[in-house]
């Protein structure tokens, strides 16, 4: 079988929470060898869990994400390896431990650096500085080093030391108020970071655009993403509407400007189905889906125009099919006349999804310390290298020996003095709550 | 031109794609060097050319700030890919085509005949990569979609928003623009695996995985109840008891600020009034008389001060906050303004406008506005030229509407 696109290229991992991990995770999927650099020493929040030690009551209080560790929410002798937030963006990656803050850490990490391509971090800009690692110190370590940084305001500005996570930099860049309810205020709405999504995918484009252009010219590079203005290029036309027209544009729920549109509940609890009606065509498949009710022939919904115009008259007309039929069944009738509209999947749905389950989209992971289980898989297939899935999620140190001793040549003497000094370990240390 | 002026130069892209997330996967590629051709339908163009917002206001082909943002640094080339002569130029084209990109419906390119094992007969290095909907196979492949439909199959809608009412969806065309990133990433991969080896591959991305595989909530909460065996709830923020409330109402508008027991002593400290000082609002706190002593006081403090007055001082205090802002807010920021991020580019139809620059910054190699997005066409001269048509052979072709 063809290796794997990025085969040959190792890439260090000191991401944190989501945006760098899920970057680093998307070229491990790739081929990439992806070392995570850990420390025993300092427990890295809402990385490896809220808490390194929580109480099961604790677990049980926090929301999946968050508290659903296995089997009904123990979180187990370590639970940082049992973490559903880390072990999702966890795969097919190789981990170490070294204690960064002391000089002799900083010596195992140059040893790794010279033998990688790239470096991709997401912490506040100063705090790897005040270690001592800098792109300058990187490049006289390795000349053709690619760095990555990522953070939400970029490496330079008056706010490039400001504390925000993703729930932050989102209202920062405007995003609480473009998706908030129309007739509520945004704090009515759950928490949503897809402002880590586009800089994470920012991060592993820059790092490849450096990858493609050391190949040609042999130097390195210095990538800044800062999430905000990745974030502000994913809603252009939004931001262009003000520069061109003055306009400030309200968030509009889950309508749409060009058509009549909805999330509208079905039969059973909490099921609801969405749907797009843009065209004179979909109308008529909606009606004809629904038995051709008297109330498509209102006057007040005879164009696309009026039936935008209308959508409040409309939506419960709409609702009083929908609420006849369970939520795959109203998707599955109105798509057989053309209609663009989808279940509103939640988590269970969407492993039974036949579609996924079709496309192999789920990936069978087993780690010793969770067990057996389904994780999403990467969201594309290649012709000629299948993703192939080579490592579980990583726990905490699980390579230290293979690193240290095969790709670092430390001897089997100074491993056991790093460790001494508390580099090297797959606990957190005890003082950790 | 310097060899090593942006990151992609040399490279050659046959662009294929409408619409949003096809072609900000090849905007992400010209803006940092690549060469790409937009090869666009006659007379129509990208249908994106046909949606708002426009400058002015009135729908022109040639001033849609969605299309303009989107095509940056691309040049345009109309062809009717429909008649043998216009599948003839594309395959000319193709022979010095490093990536392609389509995001036509799953089995068009087929229908062409330009499927991917038919273009690598002619072009073993191509790296091709096909965004669709819910990808080239499966029981969905002809679905329709809507955004917000993809958005309710894929991602962590039904977790979205208020117990209250309904799963709620995100920014208009945001989603779509995450999958053109995902579709840049995974084809940058497979373009440095193939100059490695020689050959290329065939990139099918499905927007509906793209989503599903999300590290906003999505894919962490289908890991999550694999783990559990819960599904994640819509939950608002505004449940939090503890104080300080995590929105706020401030002099101008909205700020929230996220304190928890960690950040207690900063927040005080920073906010330095005497009734603040009152141990019994130190979190947890469980009785939402507290609470609502707490906001009595804390309400009115934040109504005397600006958003950026609050994030300015609890920021410099070391606690995590921001406001909420608009885009009339960002527009004139200082921080964006600092970097330089708008750019203002001048286009031959709609003027010289504003718009946002690079999403990342290299150091060694430039993020520039070459030029800007394409007339419908405006290159067919140029490129078919550099083909070796003629001049009497263009008029020929556009007579028989191929271009």
């Amino acid at each position: 079988m063809a290796s794997l696109p990025l085969e040959g290229i190792r890439i260090i991992d000191l991401g944190v929470v989501a945006a760098v991990p899920y970057s680093t995770m998307m070229l491990a999927d790739m081929g990439a060898e992806v070392i995570r650099v850990e420390t025993t020493q300092v427990f890295p929040h809402l990385t490896r869990g809220v808490l390194a030690r929580p109480t099961r009551e604790l677990a049980r209080q926090w929301i999946t994400t968050s508290g659903g560790y296995p089997n009904d929410r123990e979180p187990g002798e370590r639970p940082w390896n049992r973490y559903p937030f880390f072990n999702y963006m966890a795969r097919n990656k190789l981990g170490m431990t070294v204690d960064l803050r002391k000089p002799s850490g900083l010596e195992v990490f140059s040893r790794l650096v010279r033998i990688s391509d790239a470096i991709m971090e997401n912490n506040t800009p100063s705090s790897l500085e005040r270690m001592g690692i800098t792109y300058e110190w990187l490049c006289g370590v390795r000349p053709d080093i690619i760095f990555v940084r990522l953070s939400s305001f970029g490496q330079t500005g008056p706010y490039r030391d400001y504390r925000a996570f993703g729930l932050q930099t989102e209202s920062f860049c405007g995003h609480d108020l473009l998706r908030k309810y129309r007739d509520r205020d945004p704090s009515h709405n759950s928490w949503a970071v897809p402002s880590d999504h586009a800089g994470g995918l920012s991060a592993a484009i820059g790092c490849m655009m450096a990858l493609i252009r050391r190949r040609r010219t042999g130097r390195g590079e210095l990538i800044d993403v800062s999430m905000v203005e990745s974030f502000l290029n994913n809603v252009g036309h939004i931001v262009m509407d003000y520069t061109m027209n003055g306009r400030v544009q309200e968030s509009l729920g889950n309508r749409d400007r060009d058509a009549v549109q909805g999330v509208y509940r079905c039969k059973g609890d909490d099921r609801w189905v969405a749907i797009t009606i843009a065209t004179d065509e979909h109308w008529r498949g909606l009606r004809e889906t629904a038995g051709n009710p008297a109330w498509c022939d209102d006057r007040r919904f005879g164009t696309v125009c009026d039936r935008i115009r209308n959508q409040d008259a409309l939506d419960p007309l709409i609702e009083s099919w929908t609420l006849q039929h369970e939520h795959r069944e109203a998707a599955s009738m109105l798509q057989s006349r053309g209609v663009p509209a989808g279940p509103v999947l939640d988590d269970a749905d969407a492993y039974a999804d036949p579609h996924l389950r079709e496309r192999a989209f789920f990936v069978r992971l087993k780690q010793a310390e969770c067990g057996e289980h389904l994780y999403p898989g990467p969201p594309w297939k290649l012709s000629s290298t299948p993703a192939a899935m080579r490592h579980p999620p990583v726990r905490l140190g699980e390579h230290n020996e293979f690193i240290y001793k095969q790709l670092l040549g430390y001897s089997d003497r100074e491993y056991e003095e790093l460790e001494r000094q508390g580099h090297i370990g797959t606990d957190y240390a005890p003082q950790i709550p | 031109m310097d060899f090593d002026f942006q990151a992609l130069q040399g490279v050659r892209v046959l662009d294929l794609t409408r619409h949003v997330a096809g072609p900000f996967c090849t905007k992400l590629l010209a803006d940092y060097g690549a060469d790409v051709i937009k090869i666009e339908q006659p007379r129509q163009g990208d249908p994106a050319r046909w949606i708002g917002p426009f400058a002015g206001g009135m729908p022109d082909p040639e001033r849609s700030g969605l299309f303009l943002h989107l095509n940056t640094n691309k040049r345009s080339v109309t062809l009717n890919l429909k008649s043998e002569t216009g599948r003839a130029i594309l395959l000319k084209l193709l022979r010095s085509t490093d990536i392609l990109v389509e995001n036509f419906r799953a089995g068009v390119m087929s229908s062409f005949g330009l499927d991917y094992a038919s273009l690598r007969e002619i072009n073993p290095r191509l790296v091709m990569t096909s965004i669709s909907n819910f990808g080239q196979t499966g029981p969905y492949r002809d679905w329709s979609a809507s955004e917000l439909v993809l958005y309710a199959m894929g991602h962590e809608m039904w977790g979205t928003g208020a117990p209250d009412a309904e799963p709620a969806g995100v920014a208009n065309k945001l989603n779509l623009h995450l999958a053109g990133q995902s579709a840049c990433a995974a084809t940058l991969c497979v373009f440095y695996g193939a100059q490695v080896s020689g050959t290329g591959q065939h990139v099918d991305l499905s927007i509906m995985e793209v989503l599903a595989a999300a590290p906003d909530r999505r894919g962490v909460a289908l890991v999550a109840y694999q783990y559990c065996g819960d599904r994640l709830r819509r939950q608002s923020a505004a449940r939090v008891i503890d104080p300080p409330p995590f929105m706020n109402q401030c002099a101008d508008g909205l700020f929230e600020i996220l304190v928890g027991i960690d950040r207690w002593e900063a927040f005080v400290r920073t906010v330095g009034e005497d009734w603040i000082n009152d141990p019994a609002f130190r979190p947890p706190v469980r009785d939402p008389a507290i609470s609502e002593r707490f906001n009595a006081r804390w309400r009115p403090w934040c109504r005397a001060r600006t958003k950026r007055e609050l994030t300015e001082r609890f920021q410099n205090g070391g606690v995590p906050c921001a406001p909420l802002n608009t885009v009339a807010d960002l527009a004139g920021d200082e921080q964006l303004m600092q970097r330089n991020f708008f750019v203002r580019i001048d286009h031959p139809a709609a003027g010289p406008l504003t718009y946002p620059g690079a999403p990342f910054k290299m150091k060694e190699t430039a993020y520039v506005v070459r030029r800007p997005a394409p007339l419908l066409g405006q290159h067919n001269a140029e490129i078919l030229g550099e083909l070796g048509y003629q001049t009497a052979e263009l008029a020929a072709l556009s007579a028989a509407a191929v271009i």
